[in-house]
C-alpha cells in the first residue's frame, strides 16, 4: 500500500508532460500557494496546540476520564478505550499513543484492542480540521458545523463498540 | 462559536490544574505546547508545498477535471448549487479521493484549495457557505477505504490479523458519515427556509 502516494505523484507528472504542460514552472507556482496557505493556517494551529496541551497537562482528561469510565462500561464501551476515544477528536499524535497504550496494556486482538483500533480508523481528529480549514479562508460564523461533526465523532464510538460485539462476539 | 470552545479549553485547563495541584506543570506545558505546534507547522510545510505543487500540475493537464468527471455523480447531491465543472468542485473530488485513499497528508492541501475556491464563490464572507459546511463535515468523518496505517500499527503489536477490523471499521465510518451529513443537510436546509421567510414577508392582512 506505500506505493500508493509516490505512483500518484508520479501519474501527475507523467499525465502533465502528455498533456505539455511546463511541469516544473507549474509546480513551483503551487508550491509558493502552498507556503501561502501554511501562513493562513499557523495561528489557528497554534491556539488548538497550546489549548489541548494545557487541558493534557493540567489533569482535566484524566479526571474526566475516569469520571467517564464507569458509565461507558455500563453501555458496553471498553473503559480502557474511553482516554483515546476523548482526545481523539482534538489531536492525531496524542490519540495515536494513546492507541498504542491500549494495544501495549491489553494486545492488539482484545476486546478493547479492536474497539480503540476500529474507533481509530473510523474517526478524524474534528477540531483540527474544522479550525484549519475555516481558519484558512477567515470564516468566523461556522453555523452547524461542529454540531454535526461532533454528532459524527459519538456516532464512531458507539457504533465501533456495537460493531466489534457483533463481529468478534 | 470557535470563540467559546477555545476559550473554554483554555480557562479548563488552567482551573483545573489549580484544582488538581499541578500547576508546575502548567508552566511546561505553555513553553511546550507552543514549541509543538511549531513542529507541527514544520512537518506539515514540506507536505503542503509538495502536493500543493503537484496539484497544480494535475490542475493544469486537466487530471483534476478528470477526476471530479468520476465523482461528480456521488458528489452533486451534496452540492446541488455547484458547477459541475468549476474549480470548485474539482477540488472537493480530489481532496474525496485523496482520503478515500488515504492520502491523509496529501487530502489536507486539497482541502485547503477546495476552501479557497468555495470562499471565493461565498464571496469571501465570514460567514460559512452551504457547500463550506458540508465539505468540511465530511473531513471531520474518516473516509478511508485501507487503513494501511491502523494495519501496520496492529501488526507491529503483534496482531494476529491486522486486518481483520476493516468492515467493522467501514460500518463505523459510513454510520459516522451519514449523521455528519443529515446533519449538516439539514441544518442548511432549515436556515434556508429562514432566509426565504425574511425575504419574503407574511402579507399584512
Amino acid at each position: 500500500m506505500e506505493i500508493i502516494m509516490p505512483a500518484f505523484a508520479c501519474l501527475i507528472i507523467i499525465f502533465g508532460l502528455i498533456r505539455r504542460v511546463p511541469v516544473f514552472e507549474a509546480f513551483s507556482e503551487g508550491a509558493r500557494e502552498g507556503f501561502f496557505t501554511l501562513f493562513k493556517i499557523a495561528p489557528t494551529i497554534l491556539g488548538l496546540v497550546f489549548a489541548v496541551g494545557l487541558l493534557r497537562s493540567s489533569g482535566a482528561t484524566d479526571a474526566l476520564c475516569s469520571a467517564i469510565a464507569p458509565v461507558a462500561e455500563a453501555v458496553g464501551f471498553p473503559r480502557e478505550v474511553v482516554p483515546m476515544a476523548m482526545l481523539r477528536p482534538v489531536s492525531g499524535s496524542g490519540s495515536t499513543a494513546l492507541l498504542v497504550s491500549v494495544f501495549e496494556n491489553c494486545g492488539p486482538d482484545s476486546f478493547a484492542g479492536r474497539v480503540a483500533s476500529v474507533l481509530a480508523g473510523s474517526s478524524e481528529t474534528t477540531f483540527y480540521a474544522v479550525t484549519m480549514y475555516f481558519g484558512s479562508v477567515g470564516v468566523k460564523n461556522i453555523r452547524h458545523t461542529l454540531p454535526a461533526a461532533v454528532a459524527a465523532d459519538l456516532t464512531a464510538m458507539a457504533v465501533s463498540a456495537a460493531a466489534v460485539h457483533i463481529f468478534f462476539g | 462559536m470557535l470563540n467559546y470552545v477555545w476559550s473554554f479549553l483554555v480557562t479548563a485547563g488552567i482551573i483545573c490544574s489549580i484544582f488538581l495541584g499541578k500547576t508546575e506543570n502548567l508552566s511546561n506545558a505553555f513553553v511546550d505546547s507552543a514549541a509543538d505546534a511549531i513542529q507541527l507547522l514544520i512537518t506539515l510545510a514540506g507536505v503542503i508545498c509538495l502536493w500543493s505543487g503537484l496539484m497544480k500540475i494535475a490542475e493544469k493537464s486537466g487530471l483534476n477535471a478528470l477526476v471530479s468527471r468520476l465523482f461528480a455523480p456521488l458528489l452533486k447531491p451534496l452540492f446541488p448549487n455547484l458547477d459541475k465543472n468549476g474549480a470548485a468542485f474539482e477540488a472537493i473530488s480530489m481532496n474525496i479521493s485523496a482520503n478515500l485513499l488515504g492520502l491523509g497528508n496529501t487530502a489536507t492541501p486539497l482541502g485547503l484549495r477546495a476552501m479557497k475556491e468555495l470562499d471565493e464563490l461565498n464571496g469571501k464572507s465570514a460567514r460559512a457557505s452551504d457547500e463550506m459546511v458540508v465539505f468540511v463535515v465530511m473531513n471531520t468523518a474518516s473516509l478511508q477505504l485501507m487503513p494501511t496505517m491502523l494495519g501496520s500499527l496492529r501488526a507491529s503489536y503483534g496482531s494476529s490479523a491486522p486486518f481483520e477490523i476493516l468492515v467493522p471499521v467501514w460500518i463505523s465510518s459510513a454510520c459516522a458519515l451519514t449523521t455528519a451529513l443529515v446533519i449538516a443537510v439539514t441544518g442548511n436546509r432549515l436556515s434556508g427556509r429562514k432566509k426565504w421567510k425574511s425575504l419574503c414577508p407574511p402579507s399584512r392582512v
